[in-house]
C-alpha cells in the first residue's frame, strides 16, 4: 500500500453526519479540520450520501483542500475521490454509521440467564440494539412471545440455547416459535430475515429442517459450547457480515457510500468501542465512555482489562428525548434545573425537540434544559450498563476481551467507581458544551465518580472515526487521539460519606510540580460544595488527601490517601457534595444549591 | 456553505402529489398504469399469514416424538376444523384410544419427528390497500402496490396522530391565533377535518371524538392534552397507528402556537373540499411527517427544481424553528461564513434574518427552515 498522507473520516450519526479530515504533519498524524451537516437518510433525500457530502464540503472549505469531484459517467454524481490524484481527494476513506436506527436485533436462547444473556452479550458486542431477549424461560406465554416476534421487525435474529451434545428439543422449540411468527425484516420487501444460528450443533440439522428456505440462515459455532465457556466471535462476526452485506444495503444510499469508502462501514458503537479498548490496554487504566446520540446512549466500560458495551436504545437527545422524559420522569429532570422551569414548559420544549431534532439551544436557558436531560439520559444508560456489567461467577471464560460482557444476576458487578482512573465523554451534548466545565459537571452529576477520577470528553467527537481508522492504521489513531481528540478536563477527587452542611469533608494538601519548584497548599473542603484548584493541562501535582471521619477516597474511611494528579482544561475537581449526591427537593434550595455548584465551576447559572 | 439547515415543511396550493401505496408484504395489484382511482378504491391486496398455533402431539398422547408419524391422521397441507383428528393413539392391546385434536381452524404446515409437535396456521388476514387520495395511477410495483398522483393542494404538519381519514374541510376559527374550546365543536362537525388556530383545548379534542370528527388539524398541542387524548406518552415519536377516533395534526409544534398565516389562509380557501388527511409521523429512519392532501383538477403546476428550492441563500424565506423566535417567519439577510457566539455561548453557524416585525434577528442556521411553495 503506498504511503497514506491524507485520511478522509465520516460518522454518519442518526442526526449529523460528521466529517473529519487526517494528516501526516512530518512522522505524525494530526486532525486538521472538522465538517458536519444534517444526516441525510430521510425524505426528501433518502440518501447518505446527501449529508456525507455536504459534510465533506465543509471539510473543503475549512481546509482549502479538494476532495469531491464529479463523476464523468452519466448519473455518477458527485462523488469523494480516492486515492489522491492530481492534489484532488484523499488516500484513504473510512466511514461509520448508526444512521437509520444503527443495527436492531432480537435475540433468543434457551435459559434466560446463560445461553440468551450470552446472545445479548454477542449482539451487545457487535454494536447492536437489542429490541428484546426472548428465552424458553422468559416468564411469558408462548403466544405471546410469537405475538412479540411477528411485532419486532429486527434486522437480524441471533438465536443460541443448549451446550453441544445438549438439549435438542428447546433449540426446535425456538425455531418453531420463529416460523409460527414468520417475522419479516424491519428493511427491505420480499427480503429474508437474516437468522444467525450460533447454538448446540447437534441441533443444527433440526433446525435447518425447520426454518427450511423461510429465513436467511447463517450457522456459526455455539457461542456456549459447554456451560463453562463463551464463544462469541463467530457470532460477532456474523453479525458485522451482515450488517454490511444486508443492512446496509437496504439503508438509504449506503449501497453507493460503501463504494466510495476504502473499508466496510462499520456500526458507530463498534468502532467506539475500539478506541475505547485501545486506550484502557495503553494506559493499562480502568475506562468509563459514553457517546450520548440522539437516538442512543452507548456506554462502554473497561474494568480489570474485562470490556462490556451496551447500547441503550432510545435513551438520547434528539430523537429519543422524550422516550427520557417517560423513563426518568419530569420531576427528576426538573432537579437538574438551575432556574424555576413550569412543568408544561418543558415538556412543550422536549416534545418540539423531538419534532425538530436537528434543531440546538440558542438561549442558555434552552441549553441548561436540554444538559438536565443529559443528565438523566446518561445516568439511565448507566444504570443499564451496571445492570449488564457483571463477572461470570466462578465460570472459565474463553472469549477475548472485547466479548467479554458480563453476566446479570449470577456475577459480581465489574464495576467499581472508586476504582475507575478516567471517564470519557463524547456525543454533541458533552463534546459541543460551550463551556467544557458543564461537561464536567453532567458528568459528576449523572455517574457520581467516587475517589479520584480523571474527567474528559472526546474534543469534537470523533471516537467513531478513531475507532475505524485504528482497526486499519493504529498508530495514526492513537496519535490523533492522543494529541487532537482527548481533552482532558481534570482529576476529580470525590470522598465517599455523609455529612453535615458546611463541615469539613476533606483536606486537600496540594504539592504542585512546576519545573524545579515545588509549592504546597492546603485547602478545606466544605460538605455540600464543589472546589475547583488551579491545575492546567498537562501539569501534575501531588496531592495528600485526609478525609473527615466517615469519609473514603480510595484508602478506606478516614483514611490518609496520597496520589499524583494531572490537571485539565477545568483543573482540579474537589467534589465534596458527598455520595449518593442529594439534591434539596424544596425548588428555592435546589436552585440555590445548583447555582453555587455552578458557580464554583466557573459558570453562569443565567 | 449553504447546506446547514433543516428541510421546510411543504404548504403549497398547487403541487403534484404521488403516494405510494405500498403492501406490507408482497401480494397482488388491482389496477394498472392509467386508472382513476377513488380515496376508497382498493389497489392492491394480500393475505397475511396468520399465526402458526403448536400442538404438542406426542406429549398430549404419551408417545415419543418419533413415533408421532405413526398416529397421524392428518398430512402437512391439509385444512382442519376445531375437533378434527391430527393423531390417534391407542392402547392396553387396542382397547383404550387416545385422540388429538385440532384446537383452531387452519392449515397444517408442520410435523416435527423431533419435538413430535405440529403446527397449525391460522388462516390469513386479507389486507387491502386503498388509493388513499383521488387520483391517477402512474406507476405498479409488481406485486407490491403502485403510485397514485394527483394534482392539488398539500400541507404537511409537524406532528401528528391517528391514521388515514377522509372528510370535508371546516375551518372553526377567525383568525390562526385563536383558541377552539368545546363550545366551538358542535354536532354538525362530524366526518369533517376541522381546522382550529393556535390551539385546541384537551375538552375540545375530546368532544370532537366522541361526534365522530374525522381529523382535527391546529397550530400547536399542549403535550399534556395529547397524552390524556392518547390515555399514553409518546417516548418515540412514531405515530400512526393509534386506535383513536380522530386523527389530530399540528403544524407548528407543542404549545400554544399560531398557525402560520400562509397555511391557515390555504387551509380556509380549502373549505368545503374533501381532504385526505393522515396524522402518522416519523421522525427518524425515513422521516414521514402527517399531511393533508386536497386533490384538485385541472390546475397547472409549475415545474419546480427541487434541488434549488433546498438552498439556503439571500432572501430565502425561513421560519425559526426554536426559541426564543420561534415559529416567527423571516428573510435571510446575511450568512456570515464564520462561526459566532450566540447566548448560549455556543460558537455556530448563524445567519441573519428580517422578521416580518422588521425586526433584524441572529439565529442558529440549524434552528430555521425553508418556507417552501
Amino acid at each position: 500500500m503506498a504511503e497514506v498522507k491524507t485520511i478522509l473520516a465520516t460518522d454518519c450519526g442518526s442526526t449529523t453526519t460528521k466529517a473529519i479530515l487526517i494528516e501526516k504533519q512530518g512522522d505524525e498524524y494530526r486532525l486538521v479540520v472538522r465538517g458536519e451537516a444534517p444526516t441525510t437518510v430521510e425524505a426528501p433525500f433518502d440518501d447518505v450520501t446527501v449529508g456525507v457530502v455536504n459534510a465533506v464540503r465543509e471539510v473543503e472549505e475549512l481546509s482549502g483542500r479538494k476532495i469531491l469531484f464529479e463523476g464523468s459517467n452519466p448519473g455518477e454524481g458527485i462523488k469523494i475521490q480516492v486515492p489522491t490524484k492530481n492534489d484532488v481527494g484523499v488516500d484513504m476513506y473510512l466511514s461509520t454509521s448508526s444512521a437509520g436506527g444503527g443495527l436492531q436485533m432480537t435475540v433468543a436462547g434457551v435459559v434466560k440467564m446463560m445461553s440468551a444473556e450470552s446472545a445479548q452479550r454477542a449482539a451487545l458486542g457487535a454494536g447492536a440494539i437489542i429490541m428484546d431477549t426472548i428465552a424458553i424461560d422468559d416468564g411469558r406465554k408462548e403466544y405471546q412471545k410469537v405475538e412479540r416476534i411477528r411485532q419486532l421487525r429486527p434486522d437480524m435474529i441471533l438465536m443460541s440455547g443448549g451446550t453441544d451434545g445438549g438439549t435438542v428439543k428447546h433449540l426446535v422449540d425456538i425455531a418453531e416459535m420463529l416460523i409460527s411468527a414468520d417475522p419479516k425484516p424491519r428493511l427491505g420487501i420480499g427480503v429474508k430475515l437474516p437468522v444467525i444460528y450460533a447454538g448446540n450443533k447437534d441441533a443444527v440439522e433440526a433446525v435447518k429442517q425447520i426454518l427450511g428456505d423461510r429465513v436467511d440462515l447463517r450457522v456459526v459455532p455455539n457461542l456456549r459450547p459447554t456451560l463453562d465457556r463463551e464463544n462469541l466471535q463467530p457470532a460477532r462476526e456474523a453479525i458485522h457480515e451482515l450488517f454490511l452485506q444486508h443492512v446496509m444495503q437496504q439503508a438509504p444510499g449506503y449501497s453507493k457510500l460503501m463504494t466510495w469508502t476504502s473499508s466496510g462501514i462499520m456500526s458507530t458503537p463498534n468502532a467506539v468501542g475500539k478506541i475505547i479498548q485501545t486506550i484502557a490496554e495503553q494506559e493499562k487504566i480502568n475506562v468509563l465512555a459514553v457517546d450520548i446520540g440522539g437516538a442512543t446512549t452507548d456506554v462502554f466500560s473497561v474494568f480489570s482489562g474485562v470490556f462490556t458495551r451496551t447500547v441503550s436504545a432510545n435513551l438520547g437527545m434528539s430523537y429519543s428525548i422524550c422516550n427520557v422524559l417517560a423513563e426518568a420522569g419530569i420531576e427528576n429532570i426538573r432537579r437538574w434545573i438551575p432556574f424555576l422551569a413550569d412543568e408544561g414548559y418543558v415538556r412543550n420544549q422536549l416534545r418540539n425537540k423531538m419534532i425538530r431534532p436537528t434543531t440546538i439551544p440558542q438561549t442558555l436557558r434552552d441549553l441548561y434544559i436540554e444538559q438536565a436531560v443529559a443528565r438523566e439520559a446518561l445516568r439511565l444508560a448507566f444504570e443499564h450498563h451496571k445492570s449488564l456489567a457483571r463477572e461470570l461467577k466462578g465460570v472459565q471464560q474463553v472469549r477475548t476481551i472485547a466479548d467479554a460482557i458480563s453476566q446479570e444476576g449470577t456475577g459480581k458487578t465489574l464495576v467499581h467507581l472508586m476504582d475507575l482512573d478516567m471517564i470519557v465523554g463524547s456525543g454533541g451534548i458533552l463534546s459541543h458544551a460551550p463551556r467544557r466545565a458543564e461537561a464536567a459537571l453532567m458528568m459528576l452529576d449523572a455517574y457520581q465518580p467516587e475517589g479520584v477520577t480523571m474527567l474528559a470528553v472526546d474534543s469534537i467527537f470523533m471516537m467513531p472515526q478513531l475507532g475505524i481508522l485504528s482497526t486499519i492504521m493504529p498508530q495514526a489513531a492513537s496519535q490523533v487521539f492522543e494529541r487532537d481528540c482527548l481533552i482532558k478536563l481534570g482529576t476529580s477527587i470525590v470522598p465517599v460519606g455523609i455529612g453535615k452542611e458546611g463541615q469539613t469533608a476533606c483536606t486537600i494538601a496540594v504539592r504542585y510540580r512546576k519545573s524545579q519548584e515545588c509549592e504546597a497548599k492546603t485547602y478545606a473542603i466544605p460538605f455540600g460544595s464543589i472546589k475547583v484548584i488551579p491545575l492546567g493541562v498537562g501539569e501534575k501535582a501531588e496531592v495528600v488527601i485526609t478525609p473527615a471521619r466517615g469519609f473514603d477516597v480510595g484508602s478506606g474511611r478516614g483514611r490518609l490517601h496520597t496520589v499524583e494528579v494531572e490537571g485539565g482544561v477545568v483543573g482540579l475537581i474537589i467534589d465534596a457534595r458527598g455520595r449518593p449526591l442529594v439534591i434539596p427537593s424544596e425548588d428555592d434550595k435546589r436552585i440555590a444549591k445548583l447555582r453555587e455548584w455552578m458557580e464554583a465551576l466557573g459558570l453562569r447559572p443565567e | 456553505m449553504g447546506t446547514a439547515y433543516t428541510p421546510g415543511l411543504k404548504v403549497s396550493s398547487k403541487t403534484t402529489i404521488r403516494k405510494t401505496r405500498r403492501l406490507p408484504l408482497k401480494g397482488e395489484v388491482n389496477v394498472k398504469v392509467g386508472d382513476h382511482v377513488l380515496p376508497d378504491t382498493v389497489v392492491a391486496r394480500t393475505e397475511l399469514p396468520g399465526v402458526m398455533q403448536t400442538v404438542r402431539v406426542a406429549e398430549y398422547l404419551g408417545i415419543e416424538p418419533s413415533e408421532v408419524e405413526r398416529v397421524l391422521k392428518v398430512a402437512i397441507g391439509d385444512e382442519v376444523e376445531p375437533g378434527t383428528v391430527l393423531a390417534e393413539s391407542r392402547s392396553f392391546f387396542g382397547l383404550f384410544r387416545n385422540e388429538c385434536k385440532s384446537p383452531i381452524a387452519g392449515t397444517v404446515e408442520m410435523i416435527s419427528p423431533i419435538s413430535g409437535h405440529i403446527g397449525i396456521r391460522y388462516k390469513p388476514t386479507l389486507v387491502e390497500v386503498k388509493a388513499y387520495i383521488e387520483g391517477d395511477i402512474v406507476e405498479v410495483l409488481p406485486e407490491e402496490g403502485v403510485v397514485v398522483e394527483t394534482t392539488g393542494a398539500l400541507i404537511q404538519g409537524i406532528f401528528g396522530v391517528g391514521g388515514e381519514r377522509l372528510g370535508e374541510i371546516k375551518v372553526v376559527v377567525a383568525q390562526p391565533g385563536e383558541i377552539v374550546d368545546e363550545d366551538s365543536i358542535t354536532d354538525d362537525l362530524a366526518g369533517k377535518v376541522i381546522v382550529a388556530g393556535a390551539n385546541i383545548t384537551g375538552m375540545a379534542i375530546r368532544k370532537a371524538a366522541g361526534i365522530g370528527v374525522a381529523g382535527i388539524v391546529v397550530g400547536g398541542i399542549i403535550d399534556k392534552d395529547l397524552v390524556d387524548y392518547l390515555g399514553y406518552d409518546i417516548g418515540v415519536a412514531i405515530t400512526g397507528h393509534e386506535e383513536i377516533p380522530t386523527t389530530l395534526i399540528a403544524t407548528e409544534g407543542f404549545g400554544v402556537m399560531r398557525m402560520a398565516h400562509r397555511t391557515f389562509e390555504l387551509l380556509k380557501s380549502l373549505e368545503g373540499r374533501q381532504a385526505s388527511i393522515n396524522g402518522a409521523t416519523q421522525i427518524r429512519a425515513g422521516v414521514i411527517r402527517p399531511e393533508i392532501i386536497v386533490p384538485i383538477k385541472n390546475i397547472v403546476v409549475a415545474s419546480v427544481d427541487s434541488s434549488a428550492e433546498q438552498t439556503l441563500e439571500l432572501g430565502t424565506r425561513i421560519r425559526i424553528i426554536r426559541e426564543p423566535y420561534f415559529g416567527m417567519l423571516g428573510e435571510v439577510v446575511a450568512l456570515p461564513p464564520e462561526p459566532v457566539l450566540i447566548e448560549s455561548g455556543a460558537k455556530v453557524r448563524t445567519l441573519k434574518a428580517k422578521l416580518e416585525n422588521g425586526e433584524d434577528v441572529t439565529v442558529p442556521r440549524a434552528n430555521v427552515e425553508i418556507i417552501q411553495e
